[in-house]
């Protein structure tokens, strides 16, 4: 078991042939990933590495091999196209590697994609990994190993480090799921929480917050009403300076700054956990498992 | 990206938000003729990237053009928040009788534009939505209908309650308030305060507008605002080759892939008792070029006695950093300790490049740290 996505899993990815699209689907392949499709329009007919199918429209790549899920490669001045595309065309799980999407065009397209009934990762991050069976976007496979922690994150190579550190103790994962660091996106820390929580193989959770919003306070508020399993925290950016912040519309809104102080407090006043440093995670998870 | 208030309100004016009159000046002398030209009291106006500019003494009442000359004198070249004060804006005094808050931003957690409104407008409004929230009025937009009419109406009659004329004025000044910030791709938009003028008549007297960069490359009219002037030169090299950089108050330099990395590996250096000089982060699929430009950036910073690499290769490889580590080291000379941690893809080689170059590299985050605090103290 994992979540949102494992070795059964039907893949597309749109973009294949732009040079970021094609030098990950050769890792994701590599790693196993089940790819049955790409999409780039214009080039429907060609073959990526000789053997899979590339299609000009998603629709084809549903209906032709079955494509369950996806991962966007594509520019950002495209990429919310693409998204609406995909889950337009059927598709049930969207992952959105693509950065620099305007977040006035991401608050029409969450809400589209949750209309079609799909979700959506990101944008603007490294994607999923299901270690041992299947990956889908650009975090590296080697820093995984199956077992049974849930990771969910706000950062990319901040979640590396910390899913490296938890495999070198012997602590594998579940699934590893990159949310993204945009204002607006498809699945949220409590989304992951929850399927983490009814995931048979999940036992401990590991959630890895940064900086800026409410969205870590609002997720320790739901852990203590809503989750079992025991949840170890992360914050990064103690040290960052308050900055030159530009209006009160911000502050006005969520009552504060959104400091790693305030997340910390908010977690440890909802019973959870949270490292100092990145290499306490691991340790806090194993006495967590052991209790 | 933020523009300035004098821009913000050109946008204002260009949807039919009223805004009083006034011109931006760079020196003494300019700020003296606008002021003769107005022929009224004046405010001397900081335009700068900062908030807290009146507290800061970037705002000055003038009553005739020689008072307006001094004040803008004394602001131009003033120091707000770190940033040098550049240019001013020389605007009548308003007559104010009542002052609101207007605002409007992209709510993370609801997913949609939340409009805001509240009667307690001025420099405390945060103080009022901390300790009386039940004066702050909100609608929230769905982004796939924009603002629907009865909603900048139910704003507008909470925030005048009972007073019929200045809510139609103010529905109408929401509603263009939301297509200023759709039409300039902005991310947070305000109007604080909005005054009401002895004759009843409500006018913008501050604006302040916040764009989202991603929105830039699709509207050149707004990304034609930028003013590089204004802000640190360090940061907007960086931002022209790709890199994201802050400078800080320490001495610890940091050149780390990735922002939430490079906030835990600053969270870090304090941890172990050291100061980070800068956030800086060399962003995915890194070049050596980039690599060159970040390390020069760091070694422009006279405070800096150390400087600390590090690197979780993903996208951005390895090899790529350890080739721009020694070819800026070639180029430049070192005058600081440098302590360089590797891990991730293309390692090896990495490793291999940099003692060739006769470097060496950790693959421990804390230790490097560490290592790089002390040599900070040396």
């Amino acid at each position: 078991m994992a979540i949102f996505a494992d070795s059964s899993t039907r893949v597309v990815v749109q973009g294949i042939t732009g040079r970021d699209g094609s030098f990950h689907s050769a890792q994701m392949l590599d790693y196993g990933t089940k790819i049955v499709a790409g999409v780039t329009p214009g080039k429907g007919g060609q073959k990526f590495e000789g053997t899979i199918p590339i299609f000009d429209t998603v629709e084809e790549a549903v209906r032709q091999e079955d494509a369950r899920a996806s991962v966007v490669y594509v520019p950002a001045a495209f990429a919310a196209s693409a998204i609406c595309e995909a889950a337009d065309s059927g598709i049930e799980l969207i992952v959105c590697i693509s950065e620099g999407i305007p977040v006035l065009d991401m608050l029409r397209t969450t809400r589209y994609v949750s209309d079609q009934g799909a979700r959506l990762i990101g944008p603007n991050c490294p994607g999923m990994i299901s270690p041992g069976q299947t990956k889908l976007g650009i975090i590296p496979g080697q820093i995984g190993e199956p077992g049974p922690i849930g990771v969910v994150s706000r950062s990319g190579t901040l979640t590396y480090e910390v899913v490296w550190a938890l495999t070198r103790e012997g602590l594998g994962q579940s699934s590893c799921i990159g949310i993204g660091g945009d204002p607006v996106m498809g699945t949220d820390f409590i989304d992951c929480l929850d399927a983490f929580e009814r995931d048979g193989q999940t036992e401990a959770i590991v959630l890895i917050g940064e900086i800026g919003g409410t969205d870590e306070q609002n997720a320790a508020r739901h852990i203590r009403q809503h989750l079992s399993k025991p949840v170890v925290g992360f914050v990064a950016g103690r040290t960052a300076p308050p900055g030159r912040r530009m209006g009160h519309a911000g502050a006005i809104i969520s009552g504060s700054q959104g400091t790693a102080a305030e997340k910390i407090a908010t977690f440890r006043d909802n019973g959870v956990d949270v490292a100092e440093r990145p290499v306490d995670v691991p340790g806090i998870v194993a006495r967590a498992l052991n209790v | 990206m933020n523009i300035h208030e004098y821009q913000a309100k050109e946008i204002f004016r260009q949807h039919g938000i009223r805004v009083p009159p006034g011109e931006v000046a760079v020196t003494a002398d300019e700020a003296e003729k606008i002021a003769a030209k107005l022929g009224t009291k004046v405010v001397v106006k900081a335009q700068v990237h900062a908030g807290g500019r009146g507290k800061a003494g970037g705002v000055k009442l003038a009553a005739t053009p020689a008072e307006a000359r001094e004040a803008a004198s004394k602001i131009l070249g003033m120091q707000i928040k770190g940033l040098t004060v550049g240019k001013v804006l020389v605007t009548p005094a308003e007559e104010i009788e009542h002052e609101a808050y207007v605002g409007a931003i992209v709510d993370r957690s609801s997913g949609s534009v939340v409009l805001m409104a509240s009667p307690e407008g001025g420099i405390d409004i945060e103080e009022v939505a901390a300790k009386t929230p039940e004066l702050i009025f909100k609608e929230h937009v769905d982004p796939r209908y924009g603002i629907l009419p009865h909603q900048a109406s139910r704003l507008a009659h909470k925030l005048y309650a009972g007073d019929p004329g200045r809510a139609r004025q103010a529905a109408d000044i929401i509603r263009k308030l939301y297509a200023s910030m759709v039409d300039a791709g902005a991310s947070l938009i305000e109007i604080n305060p909005l005054i009401t003028t002895p004759s009843g008549e409500l006018r913008a007297i501050d604006a302040k507008m916040n764009i989202d960069d991603n929105e830039l490359s699709r509207r050149e009219e707004i990304a034609a605002l930028r003013d590089i002037e204004s802000e640190a030169s360090a940061e907007v090299e960086a931002r022209s080759k790709g890199l994201t950089y802050i400078k800080l108050d320490g001495n610890v330099g940091c050149c780390v892939n990735g922002a939430g990395l490079a906030m835990a590996t600053m969270d870090l250096v304090k941890h172990y008792g050291g100061e980070p000089a800068n956030f800086l982060d060399i962003g995915g699929s890194s070049s050596p070029e980039k690599v060159v430009t970040a390390l020069q950036i760091i070694m422009a910073d006279p405070a800096v006695k150390s400087i600390l690499f590090n690197i979780f290769g993903g996208i951005t490889r390895c090899d790529d950093v350890a080739n721009g580590i020694v070819e800026a080291t070639e180029s430049i000379e070192l005058k600081v300790p440098i302590t360089i941690r590797l891990t991730g893809t293309n390692e090896d080689q990495a490793v291999k490049i940099l003692e060739a170059a006769g470097f060496s590299a950790m693959t421990d985050m804390d230790e490097a740290v560490q290592k790089a605090v002390e040599l900070a103290r040396n």
